[in-house]
């Protein structure tokens, strides 16, 4: 019985022991500690954090416009692109909800990212839906906001099915602490979600090569769509990767964040949004445990907040391996 | 580590405020640990009688004292007199008056007692009490100064002297049987005590006994030896062992005083009855100033707290659940209200009325989301639609001989509308899994805060210990500065240990 269970259940002091946090020590340790409360606005409003960092000069993916008016719903699709190539978010959307891609449009409807149709007033009452604030965090009204498709590098080809991949690197105090490339597999229906069954490739934070990846929690070497060997994926250009994340806390102010970028095939790096209380798969896919690092962060006594170029010289310095 | 000081002084004193007041209500109040449990409660009734005189006619009469006793209520009962119950420190009593009285009359005191939790000893007695003993005249001063000498040589010190003196007493002693001859076998004692400088009074006790009528105080005494007072009966009655005595007269001189009245009497039926030990002490709280309790309001208002007061038992429930194991349900306190639907449905039925009305619920709601609607009418009309399920699995259960199902109009409507409207969402959302696993969540936490709501032991608790409540909120708030571990994620990070 009690094998049978250890079997199942990690030993704490095993997990203590390899700096793995938990949910309840990141919320108050880091979270309530380090993100203060009145600028969480900037990045829970998307249309806020793109303003904010448009003016740092931060490259996001493009606005298209805006809903924000019930009786304007209608409106929207003066806003879509000729390309049909675009989707739909709530402003204030929390998890990835709400958030409606479409990546063809033909006699048929729209062509979403999963390959269903959808027709138009699928689309009215998902605007309707997000006016509402179906999808906000408190239920509190919203706004819809329309953003041309991020055209993914083909890097990722044959690595992603469906859905755009993602990077999310965890930034602590403006230094970036951990990173992970998401991938949608069929099972995760092209979403990034590693709870619903999205790959999570673990990246080492100074050269942004795999360093593991996992599936429904269990490390996988392979691709479950396309079968393509993932130890191989190293991201190009990672130090500009790294710069953009870091440049995040500045940004928003807040101490604990989870920056998600995109490539973009012409862009480059896109900031995609900002999390407040980005989640703790990140670990398991890196197969390592985070806090030894944010504690190395937190001992740091320094007279003057250093710049970003000095945090990322200060991250290679210590975690190059 | 400084900053947490403050948090620290403040879980100490909820802690001590909550056991403080629990241990209050058991130990002073005499509130029950358990449910249920019962106490014997002693009503004694008085019936005095007189012939009025045609004159004002004033009756007093002395109430117990005793401290072994603890006065529940009392009553009186008189046609047209003034009745004034006067209690100090010293002594208490019932005094009746009435301008003009003729005729028999006959008053009645009735009074309910229960044996008292922390009975306080009785106080040493003043030396100079018996400072001027009575004095006798001849022959009995010769006799009684030769009943105290045998007894005196027969004795090592004043206790072994006081049992002596009870044995002659008893005995058929010449010496004994001249005081005899002139006082009560009490008196005579009490007489001899006073002779050999031992402070002594007489008493008068009443015989507990259920179902006893016309029954008359019982003359004793009272003899400090050895540094306690001692009770002591020396007349023929036969005391029953098995019943307590009520000491009812002890300073007073005198137990009834009736003025403008004659051939009075007074006769006491005394009969048992067992009640709820947490009703009888409430009553007892009530008349002191710190007894704060919820028995006072309504009984409305009462029935109404005591399904209140068990919220903070389930929000405990999903504090722990969510913090500490770590288990994903749908809204914050959802669960809570499920639970107390459940407490009045049984939780069988509950549960099987509960899912049935989400299942329908979601398939409706699947149709709902068809039509375009704006999302507060369509929870609106989702409200409608639980309704309109309920009625119908109501009148089709009825039909059907099944009773029980008639409980399930308990769960709350608009919660079960927000439920549906939530877990639809979550199914387009994030898939039918994740509806599994967050539905199941809440049921896991609504049946175990069921089970612990329901419990009699945390029922009775919760409602006759309001410290229990501090200890709740000191216990939230410890467990939310906690940083380790859930359970559940011991066994998502199991691939990393």
């Amino acid at each position: 019985m009690l094998k049978r269970l250890s079997n199942k259940l990690a030993n704490p002091r095993v997990l203590r022991a390899r700096g793995v946090m938990g949910m309840n020590q990141r919320n108050l340790s880091y979270i309530a500690r380090y993100n203060d409360r009145r600028l969480y606005p900037n990045v829970d409003n998307k249309l806020r954090t793109k303003e904010i960092a448009l003016e740092e000069g931060i490259s996001v993916p493009d606005l298209l416009g805006q809903v924000v008016y019930q009786h304007d719903v209608e409106a929207v699709f003066d806003l879509l692109p000729e390309s049909g190539r675009f989707c739909i978010k709530p402003a204030s959307g929390s998890g990835g909800k709400g958030i409606l891609v479409v990546v063809d449009k033909s006699q048929d409807g729209f062509k979403k990212a999963s390959g269903a149709y959808v027709q138009e007033r699928d689309i009215v009452r998902h605007v309707s839906n997000i006016l509402a604030g179906l999808f906000s965090l408190g239920g509190d009204a919203d706004v819809a906001m329309v953003e041309s498709l991020i055209e993914f590098d083909p890097v990722f080809n044959g690595y992603s099915h469906e859905g755009v991949p993602d990077i999310r690197i965890i930034v602590f105090k403006g230094y970036p602490v951990m990173a992970m490339l998401r991938l949608a597999t069929h099972a995760s229906d092209g979403k990034a979600n590693l709870h619903q069954g999205a790959v999570g490739v673990g990246l080492d934070i100074c050269s942004g090569k795999a360093v593991a990846a996992v599936q429904f929690n269990q490390p996988i070497h392979s691709h479950p769509d396309t079968g393509r060997d993932l130890s191989q994926i190293a991201i190009e250009n990672w130090p500009s990767l790294m710069h953009l994340a870091a440049r995040c806390y500045e940004v928003s102010g807040l101490g604990y964040l989870g920056v998600d970028l995109v490539l973009d095939k012409q862009r480059g790096p896109l900031v995609l949004e900002l999390n407040a209380r980005p989640g703790l798969a990140i670990q398991i896919a890196n197969q390592h445990g985070m806090l030894p690092r944010l504690k190395q962060i937190e001992a740091l006594q320094l007279r003057r907040p250093p710049l970003v170029d000095q945090r990322i010289e200060w991250v290679l310095e210590q975690w190059s391996s | 580590m400084n900053s947490r000081l403050p948090f620290f002084f403040l879980l100490f004193v909820l802690i001590a405020v909550g056991l403080g007041s629990i241990y209050y209500r058991y130990a002073q109040t005499g509130v029950p640990l358990t449910p249920g449990q019962r106490i014997d409660v002693w009503q004694v009734e008085a019936q005095i009688e007189f012939q009025g005189l045609g004159e004002p006619v004033t009756v007093t009469l002395n109430l117990p004292g005793d401290s072994q006793f603890e006065l529940l209520e009392e009553f009186t009962a008189s046609p047209a007199y003034g009745v004034n119950i006067a209690r100090d420190e010293q002594q208490s009593k019932v005094v009746w008056s009435k301008r003009e009285v003729t005729g028999p009359q006959t008053l009645y005191y009735k009074g309910s007692y229960k044996e008292a939790l922390n009975p306080t000893s009785d106080i040493a007695p003043a030396l100079v009490n018996n400072a001027t003993p009575t004095l006798l005249i001849e022959p009995y001063a010769s006799s009684a100064k030769a009943v105290l000498a045998q007894a005196t040589s027969q004795s090592g010190n004043q206790e072994t002297l006081v049992e002596q003196v009870v044995q002659l007493i008893n005995s058929d002693n010449q010496n004994v049987a001249m005081l005899l001859s002139r006082y009560s076998r009490t008196r005579t004692f009490t007489l001899l005590m006073e002779q050999a400088n031992i402070p002594v009074k007489s008493v008068r006790g009443l015989q507990l006994e259920d179902e006893r009528r016309n029954q008359s105080l019982i003359p004793m005494v009272k003899v400090y030896a050895d540094k306690e007072w001692r009770l002591l009966n020396l007349s023929r009655v036969v005391l029953d062992e098995e019943n307590p005595l009520m000491i009812w007269l002890e300073e007073q001189p005198f137990l009834l005083d009736v003025v403008g009245g004659e051939d009075s009497s007074i006769r006491f039926a005394i009969s048992k009855f067992r009640t709820s030990a947490v009703s009888e002490a409430n009553k007892v709280a009530r008349q002191n100033a710190w007894g704060f309790g919820l028995y006072s309001l309504p009984i409305a208002e009462q029935n109404l707290f005591r399904s209140i007061l068990l919220l903070p038992i389930g929000a405990l429930v999903v504090v722990f659940l969510r913090i500490l194991v770590g288990v994903r349900c749908s809204g914050t306190f959802m669960p809570i209200l499920i639970a107390t639907a459940f407490i009045q449905t049984e939780l069988l039925n509950g549960l099987l009325g509960f899912t049935l009305v989400v299942a329908a619920g979601l398939v409706i709601r699947s149709y709902l989301s068809h039509l375009n609607l704006l999302m507060v009418s369509r929870i609106s009309a989702v409200v409608i639609v639980v309704i309109g399920i309920i009625i119908a699995f109501t009148v089709f259960a009825f039909r059907m001989g099944l009773t029980e199902a008639l409980t399930i109009t308990f769960f709350p409507m608009v919660i079960m509308a927000w439920t549906i409207e939530r877990m639809s969402i979550l199914w387009e959302e994030e898939g039918a899994r994740e509806v599994l696993v967050q539905g199941m969540g809440s049921l896991f936490i609504a049946i175990v805060a069921y089970l612990l709501m329901d419990n009699q032991l945390v029922r009775h608790w919760a409602f006759n210990f309001l410290g229990v409540h501090v200890l709740i909120m000191a216990a939230i708030l410890m467990m939310g500065q906690y940083t380790g571990y859930r359970l559940l994620e011991l066994r998502r990070f199991k691939p990393l240990a």
